[in-house]
């Protein structure tokens, strides 16, 4: 316990999470206010790195480790091309005050940017002006190379460490581009499977996750929200709060919260404020989404891929089949509701956070406070998970306000129902294909059709809720990332067409969600493969083989082919137990993976048990294989809700081309499926969400959902209502009493065509 | 105010709660410093929070603290440290079974409960006893393993994934 207390009193002294590698806790053995005033300059290489007088190295990376590894493969790429002891960094991160802007930790950019940018600096490092009669200085840094803790002659002879060689001085070098990088074939230390610094605390309840962070005098706030969305705050009545001791309201236009010195007097304040709101109907509700997105009305119509002529030849087709998708809005639900603390002081600002995207939101916050960028400092701290931007921010914005009003730190830590009904939700996707065979088989037409809605240009950040209830400027807009890529499928096609009617608004307020977008594209393009595979009554995994040329996407189709022990067919399947594969380059120029499983339909019950999964996934040079192996897990399991019981591979690549080596993680017992976030195949209720599901097309909408989404709608919830137990009870009587619960095994229709199993 | 005494890990301690419905919870992670045991749902949903009660698992956001008066809790925290943690949480480590990690403790806490109930839980057994715990992150395989390592089992498909 003393050991919290001296990280948090470091902590708000204006240290920084430094996470190094002393086993059980993170340490602090730089003194609070080291590195104040560092640059954080991207294009200097001490905006990345201080060497420190034990020729021990701080690192200091703008992105941040969400749970998925970056905190051990980024200092991983950093002592490869430093020579030293991945020990003997210290990584400190998201700090706004000392860590480069890198951009947000999105878009599996983490290691792929951010890392990258940090091994080029680090590779520049060597190139430090050596002291006189060092034996070095005569060289150019071409010449120079690091190795096992010292700055070497390429061409051997001795060295100088780091430590000797900075002193107590900067590397005072610009980021050189050009500088050479260790070449991959030579690597000792990438491609480790090293553990993660951050688990054994994780493990003993010891490791300082947000919801964990303390400050001297702080407070303990709740905001109370609506039960509707756009509701306005009408009359609050203060003295219904009045027995609980040190509860205070905090009002500020449509902004209502409450703060108090204990958490559970804050939780009963929350709960007992009685405030009448404006009864607001602006949701469409789950079931007419669907309608409402093809109803428009659209902002604009674009066109994304036009090869040849889609349209003509299908019009002439013969053989011609076409489907339509729904991937409904979901909330990222995680474990945790979201949390911040703040402490917002005249002039200046410090804000503790979870979020992925600590500096834009740095920027963010000046604008709401008014003050300066350099005021305001946004310190990254664990969340509970992050599978895009969830309530973290909006968290924080609660935190900052009531913080400025109270002029002391407060910390808010959202309540489940504030998590599942006010986090931004992935935006809903429509999507309609049709396509076409040639005369031998092969794909000759496809048009893909999408209905989304379009996101702001130039939108510096997503509008956070409490600034806006509280009639804080934001700028206006919706964003939540590329949700058009992959809606064009891998295979050689020559006549494609891909297009996009924009829609004006989304449904809910929408944020990125896990690989944005390209789940539910994948989803519809990958089932409508199978579709035009049975039509051409080939068998899915050589029909895809067919259509490929790109030597990377068949050796991953391949191997996932091999894993499952891939039986050829053709048409329908009777069988209860059915094998499906599927194929994405993500983006078509990231990563390779394809996956197959095979699943097995109860009959009685109707339930699908998935007995095995098999994925081969070639992302380029793997820093830490088990990380990547972890990830890979993670971003297929999640979004697609498939579960877990992988055989997985991962292929390794030293360098871009030549061949990898498969290496089977486990040989997968047969299991059953695990539903979503819950071991036992019962649907959890918190990450419960609604099946993607195919429907004939032109659709045919059903008046009725066959699959309620429970977290799409803003709970229905009294006014004195921040509670989640009365909540869950009045969002069930709105999702009709079975939202949260609803089975996704369950899962469909959608393969009832081609015998292949749902996914 | 009224006072409560109870041990916890192994130390007797005594707080106060204004509200003698007050969650164990808020007292553990506020009172005690023990934040450890995570809140999830605060409904008994999700098993974040989970603490030993007498050797039992209890949720601690649905255990008003007056019901602990003369008991004796245990959180992650008394079980073991990194340096030298309890069996099942050396086994957690070794499997690396945390992405975010928040979901940890409970499930630990309630291997722990399982483990001393039934040392060699089959897979089946393992999976229905942890079902009250719920991972948003994927990390149920590892987990599994994890838990199969503490008993002593041979691990289904080694370490690596
Ligand atoms: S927080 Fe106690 S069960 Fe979820
Ligand atoms: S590891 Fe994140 S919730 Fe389980």
């Amino acid at each position: 316990m003393s050991m919290h207390i001296s990280r948090r009193n470091l902590l708000k002294a204006g240290g920084a999470l430094v996470v190094s590698f002393a086993v059980p806790l993170p340490a602090f053995s730089q003194g609070a206010n080291t590195f104040s005033g560092k640059t954080v300059d991207t294009g200097e290489v001490d905006g990345f790195f201080a060497v420190n007088q034990d020729g021990s190295v701080t690192l200091f990376c703008g992105k941040v480790d969400l749970g998925t590894g970056l905190r051990i493969a980024v200092p991983q790429m950093a002592a490869e091309e430093l020579g030293i002891d991945v020990k003997r960094i210290t990584l400190v991160e998201g700090d706004t005050d000392l860590t480069p802007d890198q951009g947000p930790t999105a878009g599996s950019s983490g290691v792929m940017r951010g890392g990258v940018q940090i091994r080029q600096a680090a590779a520049t490092g060597p190139g430090v002006q050596p002291p006189c009669g060092s034996g070095l200085h005569a060289r150019s840094p071409a010449e120079l190379i690091a190795a096992e803790g010292e700055v070497r002659p390429r061409s051997g002879g001795a060295g100088i460490t780091f430590g000797a060689l900075l002193g107590n001085r900067h590397f005072g070098l610009k980021l050189d581009p050009k500088a050479k990088l260790k070449d991959s074939a030579s690597y000792t230390v990438v491609g480790q499977s090293l553990p993660r610094p951050d688990v054994p605390g994780k493990i003993t309840g010891r490791h300082l996750f947000m919801h964990d962070f303390k400050l001297p005098g702080m407070l303990h706030g709740r905001a109370i929200r609506p039960s509707s969305v756009g509701a306005k705050l009408i009359a609050v009545d203060e003295s219904s709060i009045k027995e609980i001791p040190g509860a205070r309201v905090v009002r500020i236009g449509d902004f209502l919260g409450v703060l108090a010195e204990d958490e559970w007097d804050c939780i009963c304040a929350a709960r007992a404020l009685k405030a009448n709101w404006s009864d607001e109907n602006s949701l469409v509700g789950h079931q007419a989404v669907r309608d409402w997105m093809l109803a428009g009305p659209f902002e604009a119509e674009q066109s994304l891929v036009k090869k040849g002529d889609a349209r003509g030849v299908l019009a002439g087709a013969t053989q011609r089949v076409s489907a339509f998708y729904y991937w409904p809005p979901q909330s990222h639900a995680s474990m945790g509701p979201s949390c911040a603390v703040a402490d917002i002081r005249p002039g200046k600002a410090t804000i503790w956070t979870a979020s992925q995207a600590t500096h834009r939101y740095r920027h963010a916050f000046a604008r709401i406070l008014e003050l300066p960028p350099a005021a305001v400092r946004l310190i990254y701290l664990d969340g509970s998970g992050c599978y895009g931007m969830n309530g973290h921010e909006d968290a924080a914005a609660d935190a900052v306000l009531l913080s400025r009003a109270a002029n002391r730190p407060v910390r808010v830590q959202w309540m489940r129902a504030d998590e599942l009904g006010w986090d931004p939700k992935g935006p809903p996707q429509l999507l309609s294909l049709e396509g076409s065979l040639a005369a031998d088989g092969s794909i000759d037409a496809w048009r893909t059709e999408m209905w989304l809605p379009r996101a702001t240009a130039n939108l510096p950040n997503i509008a956070l809720l409490s600034p806006e209830a509280a009639g804080i400027k934001q700028v206006p807009g919706i964003s939540f990332g590329l949700i058009t890529q992959n809606g064009d499928p891998s295979y050689a096609v020559p006549n494609v067409d891909v297009s996009v009617h924009w829609l004006k608004h989304a449904p809910l307020r929408p944020s990125n969600i896990r690989a944005p977008g390209k789940v539910a594209n994948m989803f519809a393009v990958e089932s409508f493969t199978d579709e035009l595979a049975a039509l051409a009554a080939s068998d899915p995994f050589k029909f895809r083989l067919r259509g490929l040329s790109d030597a990377r996407g068949i050796e991953v189709l391949k191997r996932t082919a091999a894993l499952i022990g891939w039986q050829a067919r053709s048409g329908r399947s009777t069988s209860a137990i059915g094998r499906g594969i599927a194929y994405c380059h993500y983006k078509h120029n990231e990563n390779y993976v394809a996956m197959a499983m095979e699943v097995e339909v109860v009959r009685a019950s109707g339930r699908i048990h998935v007995r095995r999964v098999a994925c081969a996934h070639d992302c380029g040079l793997v820093t830490t294989r088990m990380r990547c192996a972890r990830k890979s897990k993670a971003i297929s399991c999640r979004p697609c809700r498939a579960p877990c019981s992988k055989k997985c591979i991962s292929i390794v690549r030293a360098s871009p081309v030549p061949p990898g080596v498969a290496i089977r993680y486990s040989p997968s017992p047969m299991c059953r499926r695990f539903a979503s976030n819950s071991f036992s195949g019962r649907t959890c209720r918190h990450g419960a969400a609604e099946k993607p599901h195919r429907r004939r097309y032109p659709p045919r909408l059903p008046t009725r959902s066959t699959t309620p989404a429970a977290h799409a709608c803003a709970p229905r919830r009294s006014p004195a209502n921040a509670c989640g137990r009365r909540w869950r009870r009045a969002t069930r009587s709105r999702c009709g009493g079975r939202a949260c619960f609803q089975q996704r095994e369950n899962a469909s229709n959608s393969s009832a065509g081609t015998g292949l199993p749902a996914r | 105010m009224p006072n409560y005494r109870f041990s916890v890990n192994g130390e007797s301690r005594s707080v106060e709660s204004r509200d003698p419905a007050q969650p164990l919870l808020y007292v553990l992670r506020n009172a005690l410093g023990l934040t450890g045991a995570k809140f999830g749902c605060g409904e008994g949903q999700c098993g974040s929070c989970a603490v030993l009660l007498d050797g039992k698992v209890a949720y601690a956001c649905l255990t008003p603290v007056s019901a602990v008066a003369g008991r004796t809790v245990t959180t992650i925290e008394g079980l073991g440290t990194a340096l030298k943690p309890h069996p099942v949480q050396a086994a957690f480590i070794a499997e690396q079974a945390a992405q975010c990690g928040y979901c940890a403790s409970g499930m630990v806490m309630k291997s722990v409960e399982l483990l001393a109930a039934n040392p060699k839980p089959t897979r089946d057994e393992v999976k229905a006893a942890l079902a009250g715990h719920l991972c948003r992150c994927g990390t149920h395989e590892r987990i599994l393993r994890a838990v199969a390592r503490a008993a002593g089992a041979a691990m289904p498909g080694g370490t690596g994934a």
